[in-house]
């Protein structure tokens, strides 16, 4: 047998296929793990405090508007036969809400992470395909055309239920009245309103809705939804964009306004205010109800307790847990250290 | 119906007498494949869909092509394409190779003589009958009957290297006294239909001739040629075709073998079960409770979301049930696919390392181990007893000649000295000192081990291969024998060559034998030729051989081999006490004993005996049982000549491996055929059996004392030892006091196969409970020696055992094709490549070179594959139940609308991608102790025995960390979305954020549980595991960053851009990552075993295998 022959047969002698690649085992002992959880510890209970702290300091205001008491201002306009109905809400601030301030709505008992309800729509009709125009998806039913066969634009059931009571928020002041102005500007995604959804190309732009109807629940069609701003129309109006991001829980609250303009953008001064809502969204029905929140933010958003908390706690369970344990092996003399 | 025997006409030529109807047989062609090109994609397809796990999601995936889901067929379709996919190439791809050796076997050019000329032809054309001619080193085609061979004594050799792998050169025989002109013969073979026993073969040949009644010749294995072997020595033989095609022994033997499947595969089966039902009790939950929600009113049809027509017009119970199958589809991710591809994968790659293990490699053989199988790899860490056969396995199967004993006095062969007259009586008994046997008995002796054997001379290579006439150069050998130790011998045991080779040394050498002349050379540089007359094979009923041959003058005689409690009762008794002290003597030292035997036959006797044996061997039927007869018949009343002593010695470390499988809690029976008191001695010097050891004997000897009968001694015996070594002994605490305490007395169980077959046998009622006992008393023993056992009695313990209470996990391990049924029968059978053949190793599941490999198969590779799968096991479990828990959660806030909580593409790739690589990487490579540690320590072997790692505890409290995690990961994000206005710009997040938040906390948890759980840190594992993260997190940046032509909703679209922009939302992440792992760091920090041991095998009792709480215990 020549010496080829010998080795040829025989397993390579790599590292790996004799199972030897070199390795790191780490071993977790208690000289690495306390002081490990400590520092941890310690930092969870920094970050807890710093989160804490920031959502103090967060101011809120939140006022329920669903009108389900007859004392309330807003219980004439849920009679469903009422319409354009208005109602105000007074509210005082005795400090200054520092700017810039947030409006949003919120919703309870409102599903709209439902799947079907969330399914219906045509993503391709909102990229602006004049396409589906004509020929909404299917996955519109039963919004998809109207009762006589005109294809409905934008379909499906989301856009077809958007939220459409309107705010307006007054100072009262000695001379009267004075009207906070609300920015309708932002609120959406950047990415929403500028790639994701697409205005058709065609102008003007009601021309594109030629032979559709608007959405049976809304007033007005989707080229007219803001009839302040020409450029905020059609599927990139950012009401309707925030409308459209379905929100993740039965209870949410969405972007309205902001209030940044003006003598406003440093926040509300102290002193009376009313609050106009044009009552249009029923919620009774479904056992819902709505609210309006003000609130200014921080650099982790809204006010959110549970983080701040969640920290402190994790954060002080380390610690003690590294008392513990450090309890324990000193009792038993570090055996690791022997 | 069927016939029993098959007749030929050779050549196709009709005998006179008969009506000539060509019978139908098979064509030649060997189809190993299993597909055509036509029937291959609904063949596969049909095959694979067999498979439970398949069927299953391809019924979730027609599900979901037919019932409106909440996830598209493409979620589960995909992942299923793919694997029917790999799987389909992968079998096409062997199919087509297999379609190739098939055609290469097929279309391989034959020649056949068709009425006097030779026509080229190919191999699958042959027809049954057909004459073929085969020229040297060419396989034979089909199975063909000898008719004529080109040497002169009428034999041809062959060897069956691709059979059973047996190497050495084997005779064949021409039919005798046919015709030398093929043409002219006018004959038919009767013989039986094809069956698939190599060595087994009965026919008739009848040969007509015109003038005189026809002859009848008989047929047996040494006439056949099989398909497959290989002509060797001879230079052309013709043959005509008995068997072809699929009915050739060959192809009779392919047929695979029946599939083992694993413990670990149960426990897999057991715990799909489990999480079937938790999948099932989901969906039912989430269906009532979607009714019963929707009952409320205001809540079934809000305004925001009216239903279609259809919706409204749809039967409730038909809605109710497709609302099932819905929320079934959208849970079903928590029975992944990809689990079984990993498995096989692990399986499959994971085995390599046994075959690339240069520690397994002998440089003797020049082969390293050998996979057959690579289902089994787990099985190997759990075994709890192994079977071993002895010879060749115990012991190297390497044989030498030791002592010999003539008439009662012993003669030992001293290298160093070799005296001029070979012999020097040494050790003899001490009244007899120096004393010799006459000359005459010596040489009667000699002559006896020289004649009496099946030993062949291995030819020089390159000898007359060049002359036409290849007589030429065997004539030119006869004179010039070959030096005495360059003489090659081949034979079928090893103990033939030593006893060859031990007489050579005292000056008798065999030189070969040409056309049934046996030459030998004697002391005095003579040759003697003898005449051999017959040979009464060897078989192990028997347990000895004898040869009847006739000497120059005139006698005839007959020797006899064999092992001594098969000649004693066959010779006159007044020799046999003499000898048998010397033979007790030698079996104790562990030497293996033959005794020889001889009788000289009167020329009557001589002429019934070969008329009986002549008959005997033609008949068709019985014909094995009328030959033993027969045999039996001539060998009687012989005269004992003496006995040899040969040495087989232990195999390398053989003590030290059984010593190791010992301590690892293993228990050992040693089944053997040889002499009880021969294998006893191997055992101790095994140290199977030790000094303390009590034996406690249940054989032929300890049950005959005289007075009773054998059964009710076997009864009395049988509860006397179960009384001492089951009731006597203190209870163990059931489950974990095996092992730490070692019990205050060992007992060492020998039975032999006699009273084996008695427990087995006895008497209806009693058989089972004698079994019982039997069982009850080997369980409590060290060391079970199992000795003069058949075959089949080998495979009948392992089955027994096998079957017992708690269905222990056996393996057998051998080297010969007597252990192939106990190989074949027990959960692993390990083959040897040993000296006996490949048979062993052919039918095993893993093939190895030694016997001291075992250890590190058992101790190292098995412990660590067990540990490997387990692991991958649980911890698939795992990932997919927190993976698939959130989901579920999900729905109890989004009205039970089965909307999915994750996007389609993190549902399709969490298995796939993000999460199978860095366990899949694990489970080739962890080694949470190093080997060699695990070879030091047998002891660990304990602490997985019994499937510790995939029993309900460990189950449970993987289920349990994966419903905590789930639970964690839902719900801190809840919580979190109690105002979902996170980011800085007071914009809020949706539901898809939402998801995306859970999955990432999700993919870091379970890969950072991987990392924790991972002990053996090479790059690869850094690479998958940190790869797999990365990939993640790039996967989702391109996912949600590009508008996807071919996506009909850009769901993700900047998803998670903006969850990355949002403080909150990576504290929440890294809060959430932090309290799943906890508890884990905790265990593994409180879990350290402290002890003197702690530091060698500090980090073994990894949270995975031991009950998790138990810490308190430690501390």
């Amino acid at each position: 047998m020549s010496k080829e022959e010998n080795t040829a047969n025989r397993p390579d002698n790599t590292a790996f296929t004799q199972q030897r690649l070199p390795a790191w085992q780490p071993m977790l002992s208690a000289g690495i793990v306390i002081p490990g959880f400590v520092i941890i510890g310690v930092a969870f209970i920094g970050i807890g405090v710093a989160l804490f702290v920031t959502s103090q300091n967060i101011q809120v205001l939140e006022k329920d508007y669903t009108g389900i008491e007859t004392n309330s201002s807003c219980f004439k306009c849920t009679n469903p036969r009422v319409k354009n109905c208005n109602c105000t809400i007074n509210f005082s601030l005795d400090k200054l809400f520092e700017g810039p301030v947030f409006v949003y709505y919120g919703l309870s008992n409102y599903f709209q992470n439902y799947r079907k309800y969330g399914a219906s729509k045509d993503a391709a009709q909102l990229t602006g395909d004049l396409a589906y125009f004509t020929e909404p998806s299917t996955s519109c039913v039963p919004y998809q055309r109207d009762a006589k066969n005109k294809p409905i634009v934008p379909c499906g059931s989301i856009a077809n239920s958007m939220f459409n009571d309107t705010f307006k928020l007054f100072q009262i002041v000695n001379s009267g009245n004075v009207a906070v102005p609300l920015d309708g500007k932002g609120i959406a995604w950047w990415t929403d309103y500028n790639i994701k959804y697409r205005n058709p190309t065609t102008n003007p732009l009601k021309n594109a809705f030629n032979d559709t109807v608007k959405p049976i629940f809304w007033p007005r069609p989707a080229y007219e939804l803001d009839t302040t701003n020409a450029a905020n129309n059609g599927f990139i109006n950012q009401d309707f964009l925030v409308w459209m991001r379905r929100s993740a829980l039965p209870n949410f609250r969405k972007l309205y306004r902001r209030i940044t303009e003006g003598e406003y953008a440093k926040g509300l001064p102290a002193g009376d205010y009313a609050l106009v809502i044009g009552y249009n969204y029923p919620v009774k029905a479904f056992d819902g109800r709505k609210k309006v929140v003000f609130s200014n933010v921080s650099w982790m958003g809204g006010k959110n307790q549970f983080l701040g908390i969640a920290y402190l706690v994790i954060g002080s369970l380390c610690v003690v847990m590294s008392i513990v344990m450090l309890i324990v092996y000193a009792k038993f003399k570090f055996p690791d250290e022997e | 119906h069927r016939v029993d025997s098959r007749t030929i006409y050779v050549g196709h030529r009709p005998s006179t007498t008969e009506a000539f109807i060509p019978p139908k047989f098979c064509d030649n062609r060997i189809v190993s494949s299993k597909y055509t090109v036509w029937n291959f994609l609904p063949k596969n397809l049909f095959e694979q869909f067999r498979r439970i796990a398949n069927f299953y999601f391809l019924i979730i995936f027609l599900v979901q092509v037919i019932v409106d889901t909440p996830t598209s067929p493409v979620t589960s379709g995909l992942p299923l394409f793919f694997v029917i996919t790999v799987t389909a190439i992968k079998q096409g791809y062997e199919d087509w190779l297999r379609h190739k050796a098939d055609n290469e076997v097929n279309k391989y050019p034959v020649t056949v003589l068709e009425n006097g000329r030779r026509m080229g032809t190919e191999s699958e054309k042959i027809k049954v009958g057909d004459v073929v001619e085969v020229n040297e080193d060419e396989t034979f085609p089909c199975d063909l009957i000898l008719l004529q061979s080109t040497r002169d004594d009428d034999t041809c050799f062959v060897t069956t290297a691709s059979l059973d792998g047996e190497s050495n050169h084997k005779t064949h025989y021409t039919v005798p006294d046919t015709e030398k002109d093929l043409d002219s013969l006018s004959a038919t073979i009767e013989c039986e239909q094809p069956q698939p026993d190599l060595y087994k073969f009965v026919g008739r040949m009848h040969i007509y001739k015109t003038d005189r009644e026809p002859e009848i010749r008989s047929l047996g294995p040494e006439n056949l040629l099989l398909k497959g072997a290989t002509l060797k020595n001879t230079q052309r033989i013709c043959g005509v075709a008995v068997y072809t095609g699929m009915e050739t022994k060959m192809a009779l033997n392919y047929q695979g073998k029946s599939q083992k499947r694993s413990a670990v595969e149960k426990s897999i089966n057991a715990f799909l079960l489990v999480y079937l039902c938790i999948l099932v009790s989901k969906a039912l939950v989430c269906t009532t409770l979607k009714y019963v929600w929707q009952s409320k009113p205001g809540q079934d049809e809000p305004w925001y979301n009216q239903k279609t027509q259809r919706e409204k017009e749809t039967n409730l119970y038909l809605k109710m049930f497709t609302d099932f199958l819905s929320f079934m589809v959208l849970f079903n991710f928590i029975i992944p696919v990809s689990m079984y591809v990993t498995v096989e994968m692990q399986k499959f790659l994971g085995s390599f390392f046994i075959t690339w293990d240069r520690d397994f490699y002998d440089p003797e053989i020049q082969e390293g181990a050998l996979v057959n199988t690579s289902d089994l790899n787990e099985e190997l860490g759990q075994v709890e007893y192994v079977f071993t056969d002895k010879t060749g396995t115990l012991t190297q199967n390497n044989m030498e000649f030791i002592e010999c004993c003539i008439d009662g006095f012993q003669y030992k062969y001293r290298d160093a000295v070799s005296e001029l007259d070979g012999f020097s009586a040494t050790d003899g008994p001490v009244s007899k000192l120096q004393e010799k046997a006459g000359k005459e008995r010596e040489e009667l002796f000699l002559r006896a081990l020289c004649l009496c054997h099946t030993v062949q001379v291995k030819e020089p290579t390159g000898r007359g291969q060049d002359h036409t006439d290849s007589m030429a150069g065997v004539d030119g050998m006869e004179g010039c024998p070959p030096p005495h130790e360059q003489t090659g011998f081949i034979a079928s045991s090893p103990d033939e060559v030593a006893l060859v080779k031990g007489a050579m040394r005292y000056g008798f050498t065999f030189l070969g034998m040409e056309s049934k002349k046996m030459k030998i050379m004697n002391r005095s540089n003579a040759i003697e030729t003898y005449d051999l007359l017959h040979v009464l094979n060897f078989d192990p009923v028997r347990r000895r051989m004898s040869v009847i041959v006739r000497s120059k003058s005139g006698d005839a005689l007959l020797f006899c081999k064999g092992a001594d409690s098969s000649i004693f009762p066959r010779v006159r008794q007044e020799e046999v006490e003499k000898i048998r002290v010397h033979v007790e003597r030698n079996a104790t030292e562990g030497y293996r004993t033959l005794c020889v035997a001889y009788k000289k036959l009167s020329p009557e006797e001589y002429a019934r005996a070969d008329a009986d044996l002549q008959a005997a061997r033609l008949a068709l039927q019985d014909r094995e049982e009328k030959l033993i007869a027969v045999y039996n018949q001539v060998e009687a009343g012989m005269t004992l000549i003496g006995a040899t002593a040969v040495e087989d010695r232990l195999q390398e470390e053989a003590a030290e491996t059984m010593e190791a499988l010992q301590g690892a809690g293993i228990k050992v029976w040693v089944l053997t055929g040889d002499k009880m008191e021969t294998a006893k001695s191997t055992c101790y010097a095994c140290r199977l059996f030790q000094r303390g050891t009590e034996l406690l004997e249940l054989t032929v000897r300890t049950l005959e004392d005289g007075v009773r009968k054998r059964e009710e001694r076997l009864h009395d015996l049988l509860l006397e030892y179960h009384k001492k070594a089951v009731q006597d002994v203190p209870p163990t605490k059931p489950g974990g006091s095996r092992g730490w305490s070692k019990p205050s007395q060992d007992f060492g169980f020998i039975i032999d196969g006699a009273s084996l077959s008695m427990v087995f046998n006895s008497s209806e009622s009693s058989s089972s409970h004698y079994k019982n006992l039997f069982l009850q008393i080997c369980q409590n023993c060290t060391t079970v020696l199992c000795c003069r056992m058949a075959p089949l009695q080998k495979a009948q313990i392992v089955k027994m055992v096998k079957c017992s209470k708690g269905s222990p996990i056996t393996l057998s391990i051998g080297d010969g094709a007597n252990d192939v049924s106990m190989i074949l029968e027990a959960h692993v059978g390990i083959g040897i490549k040993g000296k006996e053949g490949r048979q062993a190793v052919r039918n095993s599941d893993y093939a190895i070179p030694k016997l001291k490999h075992l250890k590190k198969l058992l101790l190292g590779h098995g412990h660590l594959y067990y540990v490997r799968i387990a692991h991958l096991v649980q911890y698939f479990f795992y990932k997919n139940l927190c993976f698939i828990l959130p989901q579920f959660l999900y729905q109890f806030f989004c009205g039970y609308s089965q909307q999915p909580l994750y996007d389609a593409a993190y549902l399709t790739m969490y298995n796939i991608c993000f999460t199978s690589m860095p366990i899949l990487a694990y489970s080739l490579l962890e080694q949470h102790i190093c080997v060699e540690v695990l070879l030091d320590n047998a002891t660990l072997y304990r602490s997985i025995a019994k499937n510790a790692m995939l029993r309900w505890v460990p189950f449970l409290y993987w289920t349990l960390l994966g419903v905590f995690h789930g639970l964690l990961f839902f719900f801190g994000v809840r919580f979190l979305f109690g105002n979902p206005a996170l980011q800085a710009n007071g914009q809020v997040f949706g539901n898809w954020s939402y998801g995306t938040i859970v999955f990432t906390v999700l993919v870091f948890t379970v890969t950072f549980k991987l990392a924790l759980d991972t002990r053996h840190w090479t790059w690869i594992n850094h690479f998958v595991i940190w790869g797999s993260l990365c990939f993640y997190v790039i996967f989702s940046f391109f996912w949600g960053g590009i508008i996807w032509p071919f996506l009909k909703q850009q769901r993700l679209y900047y998803v998670f851009a903006h969850m990355l922009s949002s403080a909150s939302a990576w504290l929440v992440i890294v809060l959430l990552i932090l309290l799943s792992l906890l508890p884990d760091i905790l265990l593994v920090v409180l879990r350290k075993p402290l002890g003197p041991r702690a530091r060698q095998v500090g980090y073994i009792t990894l949270l995975n295998y031991h009950v998790p709480f138990c810490i308190h215990g430690d501390l």
